[in-house]
């Protein structure tokens, strides 16, 4: 196990160094000139070049990529151009409301994509089937953004049932503040016993969350149900249902147990598309997460910022997939013998 | 004496004929699906002949006629510059497609011949490429593609290039993976005993022999495709305005939406509309042809 888990690490630090080498290229082939961005508009040249020294831009490429990995290594970004302010301190503050999003979407995902597809399961080739299939290949067909502006439309102007946008009311910070503990705006209210706060941001998490989670339920129902359907005919599940268990016990039980493990593989891989996936709806519904920040970012030619939420969400994928791997060969020795 | 009946052909065919047949009715799904994408390709063939208004998919403007909602004269609505929506829609039907046509292609020219060198020849060669592609499979397909598409000029052209450059290497590591499990058969081995040039087995007998689920997984990704280039457009990375985008067109009509609902509706309806009826066939030609796999983006 030690030794399968040396060889997975030291993969996943190779990875992320070419990730860094990858970004590092993209951010300079950009045209434009940051130093002129941050010296601001109208600035003499003098201003430009002491802008330019001082980000280290006047430096050859590649002592400038040696920089970049040192200064990765110690927990120095570098600076945001649009904010002022450290890539690794702003990217603390807007992960968190993405995080929340992204894992909000995936519960829902979980909690209708597994039901759903041990139902289409259950009586393959049968309407319920063959709804459950074209239900979940719509999930993975959907532009988000187009969505997004339906479920606006739809929820907000029309039925005004739940908020059009924003993470919270912003006139709830004057009557129950937000206290700040861990970033989610969600937990936090609930830490604090802030109810009024609690509810709005549930509230306002709901449209976001639910159009996020529209790929991912696709996807788990479809795995769900073909992984069922892989094993359904293995000897212990005619055992169960020989010893009289009830069919949904069975499929419930012993088949679903099965497929926990390539859906914990699956859902690793989607919660860094989810990730992504929010930068086409954060604007959207004016959520202040990664993608508003990447908008904005690539807006201004923010070349340590677009580099900072790059590497920021590879680190996360890596890292998932990373974990994903080992759980799998804690709980399945087939796999850290290969 | 045993006496061996001929085989023919015919005899083979039929059956299998017949099979396809009866899995084509157990799944109504691929049959709906590839109606409609076939009615899509001929909206895209046709686009002159079905478009009211064909110069609005163009550079007109009807300054009069601006954000009218859906009638018996424009199906769909007009846009803020008064361009027939319906039009615009029907003209998109060219540029979507065609986009996901030249990414798979392109992903496909790049990631067969780096898969089979991999798969087929091993060693350093094998471990140099299959890192390559590790690092690109480590960024999430949308993010490279953004990042690519934001630092290229925004164009068509553009979007293909980026998406191109983060499909290629599922390809890759699909062949690959195919190759490498032709390649230790006895029957390449066999040919190589007899002296075929390894030009000759690749193309003549491994290739055709890891070839099916690359174009089950090439037939799921057109919708995929379609999407990411729709989401970057949307972003506006990727075509610019009179070019009748579909993703374009849903951003354009994002600052109207709230009191024009129909320039939104539309163009959105019809990338769902494709990007479903082409992941329909996509599903189903797998499990007409490869039902085991369980693809994973």
């Amino acid at each position: 196990m030690t030794a399968y888990v040396a060889r997975r690490a030291a993969l996943a630090v190779l990875v992320v160094t070419g990730v860094i080498i990858v970004t590092f290229v993209v951010a300079h082939v950009i045209p434009g000139d940051p130093a002129a961005t941050w010296a601001g508009p109208h600035a003499p040249p003098a201003q430009v070049a002491a802008a330019r020294r001082f980000l280290g831009l006047d430096r050859p490429l590649p002592v400038q990529l040696a920089a970049y990995f040192g200064g990765i290594a110690t927990g120095d970004w570098g600076v945001a151009i649009h904010t002022h302010r450290p890539v690794l301190s702003d990217l603390g503050v807007v992960a968190p409301a993405s995080l929340e999003l992204v894992i909000a979407a995936l519960i829902i995902a979980l909690a209708s994509g597994v039901p759903l597809g041990l139902v289409s399961a259950r009586w393959p080739g049968r309407p319920v089937d063959h709804a459950v299939r074209a239900g979940s290949i719509l999930g993975v067909s959907m532009p988000i953004f187009w969505m997004a502006l339906i479920f606006q439309l739809v929820f907000s102007q029309h039925l005004h049932l739940l908020p059009v946008a924003g993470e919270y009311s912003p006139g709830l910070l004057f009557t129950s503040p937000l206290a700040h503990r861990t970033g989610f705006a969600v937990v936090d209210a609930a830490l604090t016993g802030n109810w009024p706060m609690l509810g709005s941001t549930l509230a306002h998490l709901i449209l976001p969350a639910l159009v996020v989670a529209a790929y991912p339920a696709g996807l788990i129902a479809r795995l769900v149900r073909a992984q069922v359907l892989d094993t359904v005919g293995e000897t212990h599940v005619q055992m169960a249902r020989a010893l009289g268990f009830p069919e949904r016990a069975v499929f419930g039980r012993y088949l679903m147990k099965l497929a926990w493990n390539p859906l914990a593989a699956a859902v690793a891989l989607v919660f860094g598309y989810s990730l992504v996936n929010t930068f086409l709806v954060e604007s959207i519904f004016d959520w202040p997460g990664l993608g508003s920040y990447a908008a904005a970012s690539i807006g201004t030619l923010d070349t340590p910022a677009i580099l900072g939420v790059t590497l920021f969400i590879a680190i996360v994928y890596v890292i998932a997939n990373l974990l994903v791997d080992l759980v799998q060969a804690w709980l399945d020795p087939r796999i850290r013998l290969r | 004496m045993i006496d061996t009946p001929p085989i023919r052909p015919a005899a083979v065919a039929a059956p299998r004929r017949a099979i396809i047949g009866a899995r084509l009715r157990a799944n109504p799904l691929l049959v709906a699906g590839g109606a409609v994408a076939a009615l899509i390709v001929v909206v895209a063939v046709l686009a002159p002949l079905l478009a009211p208004f064909p110069g609005d998919a163009g550079t007109a403007t009807n300054p009069f006629a601006v954000l009218r909602p859906p009638s018996a004269q424009h199906w769909f609505g007009t846009d803020h510059v008064g361009r027939d929506i319906a039009s615009r829609v029907i003209y998109g039907a060219r540029v979507s497609p065609l986009i996901a046509f030249f990414v798979l292609l392109i992903a496909c020219l790049i990631g067969i011949p780096l898969g089979i060198m991999a798969g087929y020849f091993g060693g350093w060669l094998d471990d140099l490429i299959m890192r390559v592609t590790d690092i690109f499979l480590a960024f999430p397909a949308l993010l490279l593609a953004l990042a690519l598409a934001a630092v290229l000029p925004p164009s068509l052209t553009s979007v293909t290039i980026a998406i191109s450059a983060t499909w290629w290497p599922w390809y890759t590591r699909l062949i690959r993976g195919q190759a490498a499990s032709v390649a230790g058969r006895p029957y390449i081995e066999s040919c190589r005993a007899l002296g075929i040039s390894r030009r000759r087995i690749i193309a003549r007998h491994v290739l055709p022999n890891a070839i099916t689920p690359l174009i089950v997984q090439v037939s799921l990704d057109v919708g995929g495709v379609i999407l990411t280039a729709s989401a970057l457009s949307f972003l506006g990375l990727g075509a610019q305005d009179p070019t009748p985008d579909w993703g374009l067109m849903v951003a354009e009509g994002q600052n109207y939406f709230t009191t024009a609902w129909w320039v939104v509706t539309f163009p959105g309806l019809a990338i769902l509309v494709t990007a479903f009826a082409f992941n329909l066939v996509g599903d189903g030609l797998r499990d007409l042809l490869d039902p085991r796999r369980v693809i994973l983006r």
